[in-house]
């Protein structure tokens, strides 16, 4: 999309065409002849494996559609008949909704890579932006996915997530309240939401599949970052997207596809909560609710603060934290590679982060780490909420202390002139820490 | 490029309005253009941003009458008004001596149990069952007597009075008069 075309129109269509829409040189330069580092592993797969996750959410999304009825009395038997009736329905459903758990494996994956290989410094600060307003579309996107069901789990989701804005009411009296209001369209999450909510989530797929545009883009004018964090030097560190990389990607795609089809075909409600099989009852909520698992970490840091305004600002502020993460660091060697500090305090937050989903699954006082018995004969000690908070901690240190200061004052490792020197001699030169961040800052 | 010389040769291209004062009429025309258009944008708006408020049908959703006399004494009742639960709950007399008994305890939302019935009916508590923190039913039961929210764990007295969890208020009181003995209006 940017830069020096190879592309030479051979036959006389082509060149017709070519002088009037160069949509074929468009794809010739970003997906053929696109110059790409060679020294990418399997990590730097799960771009292509996104986009594809979004073509199956997008075409399944659209033939449920054809039979789903967006109405609080008919959608859950809508849902079932899908099941039961339609053609092959229990199969696009299953894949739809086991689709949603696959596309936030992916992009965990893909963030957590970004994060470790630096890939979110200059020059890539805004292809990390725009990868942080997909990540945001893709929850506001799943979460009113999972109330058209309107199950059990689906209501009460409904109602969690839109009383968060009631917070609001502790800022300004009345506004949280007529937040709530507005989103609900009445006094409770009812018909009015329902019908808003599949409307809202009809579109925002076709709004992320417009960012993942913008997303390509910006990549495509700085060019893919790479394991050593170093900058492309010469046409000698790159080869063509394809065969390479085409070749590369196709086989991890089917690779994850096997993984995706596993749970469509033999685990197809292993993620799901049996709850949801229950048609909403305004009147009673289950006795154990959680969000789906790719929410469960801002679930528990919710919850972990008893303060209800408090609690929502620190879910909230988790995820707005990736936004400025590119202002955040202060390392110049991108690649944590070279940064074995940086690797330890990124392999806590990882931890973190996976010790948050879990006790976000679990119930707020259930105990961790027991010290007695009450007189019932039940555990005391440290329960769950309590647990959560020092994973709290270190996620906000992470970002705010670590990121910050460990990049100035941590040891780097000798930084390799270009991509190339480490895939022939398996080394890196000894340059000194300076002179390393020089290198690499002068891509 | 449009083209950028005057169509008419015989206007002059600073077109003074009143020579001298640096401003023209092209400038006036566009300053006025774009704050009109920026008025009228917004007021396209906000019929698009206000149609997602209640609509008229569901604002004049009428107060219900609820005949409570098969409520007996230690249960509660939830009914259905503006699609959110109303609790009518018939209070033990303990459950009231408890209640009032903490009238002047440490209370993040403090309230005394009079306040939270109709005066000379303590054995009728009504009250919106939705939990003040994210919404949720909070069920019977929790370690004062009242309710325990499942969501996040809010535990409410026998009044309905916040005592522990996240939630900020105590469960709110819908407007209701008793019409006779056994029925209640609520609304
Ligand atoms: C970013 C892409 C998408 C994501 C992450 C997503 C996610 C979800 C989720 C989590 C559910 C609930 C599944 C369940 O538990 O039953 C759902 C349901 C649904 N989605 Fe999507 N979706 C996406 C795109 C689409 C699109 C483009 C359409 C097109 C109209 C669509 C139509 C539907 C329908 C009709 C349902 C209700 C049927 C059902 O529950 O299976 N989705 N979606
Ligand atoms: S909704 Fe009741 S404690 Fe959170």
């Amino acid at each position: 999309m940017s830069g020096h075309s190879n592309y030479e129109p051979k036959t006389g269509i082509e060149r017709w065409l070519d002088a009037r829409l160069p949509i074929i040189r468009m794809a010739y330069d970003s997906a053929i002849d696109y110059p790409t580092p060679k020294n990418l592993n399997y990590w730097w797969t799960f771009g292509g494996i996104l986009a594809v996750c979004l073509v199956v959410q997008i075409v399944t999304g659209v033939v449920l559609a054809m039979h789903y009825v967006p109405n609080s009395d008919l959608a859950f038997n809508s849902v079932e008949s899908i099941m039961r009736d339609v053609n092959y329905g229990w199969m696009l459903r299953y894949i739809h909704a086991n689709g949603a758990s696959m596309f936030f494996l992916a992009v965990y994956v893909h963030m957590a890579r970004g994060l470790y290989y630096g890939s979110y410094k200059a020059p890539r600060e805004v292809l990390w932006l725009l990868g942080c307003v997909i990540y945001l579309l893709m929850m506001a996107t799943a979460f009113m996915g999972y109330v058209l069901p309107w199950g059990q789990m689906s209501y009460y989701g409904a109602v969690v997530i839109t009383n968060l804005f009631s917070a609001l009411d502790n800022v300004i009296p009345g506004v949280g309240t007529a937040v709530t209001t507005w989103l609900w369209g009445g006094f409770a999450v009812d018909n009015a939401t329902l019908n808003r909510f599949f409307s809202l989530h009809y579109l925002l797929p076709f709004m992320i599949a417009g960012v993942v545009g913008l997303h390509i883009w910006a990549l495509h004018v700085p060019g893919n970052n790479n394991p050593t964090g170093v900058s492309v030097k010469s046409k000698a560190d790159t080869v063509p997207f394809h065969p390479y990389y085409t070749v590369k990607d196709g086989f991890a795609i089917l690779a994850f596809m096997i993984l995706f089809a596993w749970f469509v075909f033999f685990e197809p409600n292993a993620l799901a909560h049996a709850e949801n099989y229950v048609p909403a009852n305004p009147l009673q909520t289950p006795a154990h609710i959680v969000p789906e698992w790719y929410f469960l970490p801002f679930y528990a840091m919710l919850r972990s603060v008893p303060n209800k305004l408090f609690g929502v600002i620190a879910m909230f502020g988790a995820i707005a934290l990736l936004f400025v993460v590119p202002w955040l660091d202060t390392s110049k060697v991108r690649s944590m590679r070279y940064r074995p500090a940086a690797r330890i305090f990124f392999a806590i937050f990882v931890v973190s982060v996976l010790v948050l989903g879990w006790c976000g699954g679990k119930e707020p006082d259930d105990v961790v780490i027991a010290i007695g018995r009450d007189a019932a004969g039940d555990p005391t000690g440290l329960s769950v909420t309590v647990f959560s908070r020092f994973f709290v901690l270190y996620y906000y240190g992470y970002f705010l202390l670590v990121l910050p200061i460990l990049g100035l004052r941590e040891k780097v490792l000798p930084v390799p002139d270009t991509i190339s020197t480490p895939v022939l001699s398996h080394g890196g030169s000894a340059l000194p820490t300076g002179a390393t961040a020089e290198a690499s800052k002068k891509g | 490029m449009v083209e950028t010389t005057n169509a008419n040769p015989n206007v002059d291209p600073g077109h003074s309005a009143e020579p001298g004062d640096g401003s023209s009429r092209r400038d006036f025309i566009h300053i006025a253009a774009i704050a009109v258009g920026g008025v009228g944008a917004v007021a396209a708006v906000w019929p698009f941003i206000d149609q997602m408020n209640p609509s008229a049908d569901t604002l004049a959703l009428a107060s219900i009458e609820y005949d409570f006399s098969k409520v007996a004494v230690g249960s509660q009742a939830s009914i259905k008004w503006r699609g959110k639960p109303v609790f009518v709950r018939h209070r033990t007399p303990k459950e009231i001596a408890d209640a009032v008994a903490d009238d002047h305890a440490a209370m993040r939302d403090p309230a005394t149990d009079a306040s939270r019935h109709k005066a000379g009916k303590p054995e009728w508590l009504i009250l919106i069952g939705v939990c003040t923190h994210l919404g949720c039913v909070p069920n019977l039961g929790g370690t004062y007597g009242g309710w325990l929210c499942p969501c996040h764990g809010s535990v409410y007295d026998t009044a309905g009075r916040i005592r522990a969890g996240p939630a900020p208020l105590n469960l709110l009181m819908p407007d209701y008069e008793f019409l006779s003995a056994t029925k209640v209006k609520i609304g």
